[in-house]
């Protein structure tokens, strides 16, 4: 069995759109990959397609998460099974804890009939906020209503966090955190990671890879990756923008 | 007690409360309703001749007023009141030891977790078994203070001098026809009494089910509390599913006396065959409070909304109301708030729930008279559809004449977007488990107001209703 996230030629449209077009890639258990690509090129789309958003029609291909195809589950089951997406765009739960919420993510990964410790649930959960910087208030608050742009992210790394997957999407996480949250959010990935962990990181910009150093830098362009190079490819990209690439593959 | 106990032990699920124990009825009134009817009920509870007299009036009202089909529910006309029997009964005193009530009876509410609560957290409980009280107690400590709290029948026959003046005042016979109908044939309810300055720490408790098929339930509560006395008193209710329909129609009145204070909690889970037709008010005299606290997630049809006339100056009046409509259900419930002194305040919140083809129906009454000064009133209902055929009504009626009052309304409909369920569901949750996070999510600023058992308890009866509601 594959021990990756391995994306197969894979078609998805919006509202008859057809955005990705027969992309590919794997990220092996362990690593940690970053696509970055011009506006428009298909990022979101790929976050939104593997999660499961019913807004994506996937009209091709595959994904494997160790060997399973993923795309077989609901998004639910595609939670559970290992997979976590931040989001670009946090939703707001109103009425609904912080830590309820995510006592009840946790609680849904439990066999049935068996409850979690709550004593030892909030200990993590405080130590896990603490790292981010995150005030123990933040637990008592609906989830992400009035937080700010900042505090929106680093709830999705918390929850990242408490939730331990083996495969995570972080979709534009860097967008709308200044230099300080920014450093701060890097830490809480790089702690997580380890040999039986993946990233895949959308990112606009090289910026957040200067803290989040990937082994892979991959380059999506309509909807298919067109280059694929080490983490000095980010500081090309920054660089000399996306044209001498892009020239080639259109 | 750590948390996952408490739960275990509050543990009355939507589910829980269908089943039933088969008939073994001392006492049963047939079915219809004559004078004969009424007669046989107060020759078992050996009643006076005003009593009787005052059933005897009552039919003669229930009879003369036409159904009020043309505001609420045609459904109403579903309701054969000649296929109803309206009195059932072991033929029992209420006993005071769980030991001695019979073993079925004692088995239904050892299923719904009454015993167990009562040994937790209760300082009285009354548990009705279908027409009577099964059991009835009241901590010592209480009935030293010179708490009374009875069911109706020793009520009137043991204290008639403290409840007898009460009786049918707050809530006359010809208020509505349903009122006229349990006036004709009560049995059972709570006479609670709290002398002046008694301040009852812990909940009083009334338990009401209904075990048998093509049954009518009417008890009959009337709650006196004296100057400067307290009192929090919560009713449950359940039955079994029956193909049948079944009539749930009580008439509860509440007094506050100067000072006093009133909080009245309710938890109807009745099944969905039970049309529960309730006539709730009290009035409450100068700086007194009452609180209706209204939870109904279960039965039917529902008509019911809480009143309170506030009659002494600076006196308050609040209903805090959580409905909520699944497939099949009709939920009209609301409020009303009477002023009828200066500086009066009342506050309604209402929140609802609509789920499938559910209706639920917010109808409140706000009544400010021209001729009185610094009145408040404060009226917030909102509305949430789960479903895009959900319906929800909102019929707000304020009236406010004079000049020197306040008031405010506000109204909101909101509806789970879709967004906010995938992005629950991107973290384990399954459909189920979102919608009722949501929901309760949705009513969590008033399930507070809760106390504690009963707030866990809630959020377990809508766990139930919004898991089996999601395909």
């Amino acid at each position: 069995m594959n021990q990756s996230l391995k994306i197969e030629n894979l078609h998805v449209s919006v509202e008859g759109h057809e955005i990705l077009r027969g992309m590919n890639l794997e990220v092996p258990k362990g690593q940690v990959h970053a696509i970055m690509g011009p506006n428009g090129s298909g990022k979101s789309t790929l976050a939104k397609a593997i999660a499961g958003h019913h807004d994506y029609e996937v009209t091709e291909g595959a994904v494997y998460l160790d060997g399973v195809n993923l795309l077989e589950m609901s998004v639910d089951e595609r939670s559970r099974a290992g997979f976590f997406l931040a989001f670009q765009y946090p939703r707001e739960i109103p009425g609904v804890s912080n830590a309820n919420f995510l006592r009840a993510a946790r609680q849904a990964r439990l066999p049935k009939g068996q409850e979690i410790d709550a004593v030892a649930f909030y200990r993590e959960m405080y130590a896990k906020m603490d790292g981010l910087g995150m005030d123990r208030k933040f637990t008592g608050r609906s989830v992400n209503e009035g937080f700010s742009g900042g505090e929106k992210k680093r709830n999705e790394i918390l929850q990242m966090m408490m939730l331990e997957p083996q495969y995570a999407i972080l979709d534009e996480t860097d967008s709308g955190l200044d230099i300080d949250a920014l450093k701060i959010v890097a830490h809480g990935v790089n702690s997580m990671r380890s040999a039986d962990r993946s990233f895949l990181v959308i990112t606009h910009y090289q910026r957040l890879l200067d803290y989040i150093v990937p082994d892979v830098v991959h380059v999506l362009f309509n909807g298919r990756i067109i280059h694929t190079g080490g983490k000095e490819l980010a500081l090309e990209l920054e660089e000399k923008g996306y044209d001498w690439i892009t020239k080639d593959a259109a | 007690m750590s948390e996952s106990a408490t739960l275990e032990a509050l543990a009355i699920e939507r589910d829980t409360g269908n089943f039933s124990y088969p008939e073994d009825y001392e006492h049963n009134a047939g079915v219809g309703l004559t004078e004969d009817t009424l007669k046989y009920i107060s020759d078992i509870k050996g009643e006076a001749e005003w009593i009787r007299e005052f059933r005897r009036r009552a039919l003669k009202v229930f009879n003369s007023k036409p159904m009020p089909t043309h505001w609420a529910s045609k459904d109403l006309e579903n309701i054969v009141f000649d296929e109803i029997r309206y009195y059932l009964s072991k033929g029992q005193a209420p006993k005071q030891n769980w030991e001695d009530v019979p073993d079925d009876v004692k088995k239904t509410f050892e299923r719904l977790g009454v015993p167990e609560k009562e040994r937790k957290f209760l300082a009285g409980v009354e548990a009705q078994f279908d027409s009577e009280s099964a059991y009835s107690n009241v901590k010592e400590a209480l009935s030293k203070e010179g708490v009374i709290f009875v069911n109706s029948t020793a009520g009137l026959r043991d204290y008639p001098d403290v409840f007898r003046p009460y009786f049918g005042k707050v809530i006359p016979t010809g208020d509505n026809k349903f009122s006229a109908l349990n006036s004709a044939v009560f049995s059972g309810g709570s006479f609670i009494y709290v002398p002046p300055g008694v301040k009852v720490k812990h909940p009083l408790q009334a338990y009401f089910r209904i075990n048998a098929e093509n049954f009518g339930q009417f008890e009959r509560t009337l709650i006196i509390v004296d100057e400067g006395a307290e009192v929090t008193y919560m009713e449950g209710c359940t039955a079994p599913k029956f193909e049948t329909a079944t009539l749930h129609s009580a008439v509860v009145e509440l007094v506050a006396m100067k000072d006093a204070r009133i909080q009245y909690i309710t938890v109807q889970n009745w099944s969905n065959n039970v049309f529960n037709l309730v006539t709730k008010r009290g009035i409450a005299h100068e700086n007194a409070e009452i609180r209706w606290i209204d939870c109904n997630i279960g039965s039917r049809l529902t008509m019911k909304y809480p009143g309170v006339v506030m009659k002494g100056r600076k006196a308050r009046g609040e209903v805090i109301s959580i409905a909520l409509a699944n497939t099949g259900q009709h939920q009209d419930t609301g409020a009303k708030m009477i002023h009828a002194a200066d500086e009066t305040t009342s506050n309604i919140v209402a929140k609802s729930i609509s789920v499938g083809t559910g209706i639920s129906t917010y109808r409140g009454l706000v009544h400010i008279p021209k001729n009185l000064k610094g009145c408040r009133n404060n009226t917030e209902c909102d509305a949430l559809l789960i479903n895009t055929n959900s319906v929800n009504n909102t019929y707000p009626a304020i009236t406010v004449r004079g000049n020197h009052h306040a008031t405010q309304h506000e109204a909101s409909v909101s509806q789970v977007s879709e967004d906010q369920i995938f992005y629950m569901k991107q973290r384990g949750l399954n459909e189920g488990e979102a919608m009722s996070l949501s929901v309760n999510g949705f009513v969590n600023d008033l399930v507070r107001e809760f106390p504690m058992e009963y707030s866990v308890e809630l959020k377990r009866l809508i766990d139930m209703e919004m898991e089996g509601s999601v395909g």
